[in-house]
């Protein structure tokens, strides 16, 4: 549990939250390994959790008619994976592959979640850094959108 | 296009006159992915060699079809090749893209601004890469190679559209095989079997391995890439100052003369191609320019 909580310590992501709620959050934290072609979830799943990669490589991908599963982004070291247990219908909207041996730390989203319901701020504290990471993903998303690399973009 | 014998003969004596075009043979023409192509070019005539800088650019003319500007994509330490590198997208890339060895070219250059490649001396160098501007980086990447000891981490930042669009593949795999390089190569979109990285190129930055503090940037590609590429380096820490990016406008004359590359207060094929990124970082965001 001290070797967890020195890693999510050293996270950026949990940079300037107060003692109390870091506690509870290393509480609802585990390690996990997953092997190399291994699916962490599949779309339409309950979403409970979220992760922090320590290692390894992830892919978050979507089954394309025809054309087999289309990889819409790669997440390594450092990347937290997931947000789908924050906002309803808590269930994945893509699938999550380890690409590589993938060494993650698997943080209990539904437990934290109803923690948030009956504590506003830990929620906003929580939200709000989820929120950075989504507009990370949203402008990237947009920019992918663009087709830059094409004709006209 | 025919390979003309006249001007195989031609023996009269090189005269620098920008505005005039000087004949070169296709040496070799390679297709680099489905719509990119690199030819080979050798001077006839007097001239045996072309000497230019990383970063600057020719005019290129198809005779009967017409001219337009490209960068040098090959390597400076040789200049009795000429190497350039493009897309066929337009009437005259296109034509081009049907030359064959032993055809003929008109050439006028060098022109622009070069990548300031002697201030990044002691300094981490990051070269960011979107798509064809791997191609006007090429040059760059040459030079600091091949005198690799006078800098300190060298990272290659490269995105492309998908795994069949990835430019000089062999050449990216031959540099990562180096233990003193650092490239990484990302997709925006790709199907399973890539084992490579999927997302946009800046998203590489923050945790690609220089000092932000002590680090000189060349970016090229898209502008749009090139000003999210900027602002995610001065994010990481890197100056204004310490990033220069490469620009692309209609250029016509490539002296100054005929306004058409006109980007605010400069002319990108006299004062650029090759910009300061503080010195025209808010032109990049008004759209009357």
């Amino acid at each position: 549990m001290e070797d967890l909580k020195n890693i999510l310590a050293e996270h950026p992501f949990f940079s300037g939250l107060n003692e109390e709620y870091f506690a509870l959050i290393v509480g609802c934290a585990s390690n996990m390994r997953i092997d190399a072609g291994k699916i962490i979830h599949r779309e339409g799943e309950e979403a409970n959790h979220f992760y922090l990669i320590r290692s390894g490589k992830v892919t978050l991908q979507m089954m394309t008619p025809n054309k087999g599963p289309l990889i819409i982004e790669t997440l390594t070291e450092g990347d937290i994976l997931g947000w789908s247990w924050l906002v309803p219908p808590y269930t994945w909207h893509f699938d999550a592959k380890a690409l590589d041996l993938t060494r993650m730390i698997a943080l209990d989203g539904k437990c934290l979640r109803t923690k948030c319901e009956n504590d506003h701020h830990l929620g906003y504290e929580l939200l709000k850094r989820f929120a950075d990471i989504m507009m990370k993903r949203l402008e990237s998303t947009r920019l992918q959108l663009m087709d830059i690399y094409g004709d006209r973009p | 296009m025919a390979t003309d014998p006249e001007l195989l003969s031609l023996k009269v004596d090189y005269k620098w006159n920008p505005m005039l075009p000087w004949p070169f043979q296709i040496r070799r023409v390679k297709h680099e992915t489905e719509d990119t192509f690199t030819i080979e070019l050798q001077p006839l005539g007097a001239l045996e060699e072309f000497a230019y800088q990383p970063g600057q650019f020719n005019m290129l003319y198809v005779y009967g079809v017409g001219e337009i500007p490209i960068s040098i994509s090959g390597d400076p330490a040789n200049p009795r090749v000429l190497v350039h590198t493009t897309r066929a997208v337009g009437t005259v890339t296109k034509a081009m893209d049907k030359m064959k060895r032993g055809d003929i070219l008109g050439i006028r250059g060098p022109y622009g601004t070069p990548w300031p490649i002697d201030q990044a001396n002691g300094s981490d160098v990051v070269f960011v890469a979107g798509g064809i501007g791997l191609a006007p980086l090429r040059p760059a990447l040459y030079e600091v190679v091949a005198h690799r000891e006078l800098y300190g981490k060298v990272v290659l930042l490269y995105g492309t559209r998908t795994p069949l669009d990835v430019l000089f593949r062999q050449e990216l795999e031959n540099w990562r095989a180096r233990f003193d390089l650092e490239i990484y190569v990302t997709v925006d979109r790709a199907m399973t079997g890539w084992r490579g990285n999927v997302g946009v190129v800046t998203n590489l930055i923050p945790r690609a391995p220089f000092d932000p503090r002590n680090t000189m940037a060349f970016v090229c590609g898209p502008e749009i890439m090139m000003r999210f590429t900027a602002m995610e380096l001065h994010k990481r820490g890197v100056d204004n100052e310490h990033i220069f990016v490469s620009m692309e406008r209609n250029m016509k004359c490539a002296i100054g003369l005929c306004g058409h590359c006109q980007f605010g207060s400069v002319f990108v094929c006299k004062d650029g191609p090759v910009f300061r990124y503080s010195e025209i970082k808010e032109m990049l965001v008004k759209w009357e320019i």
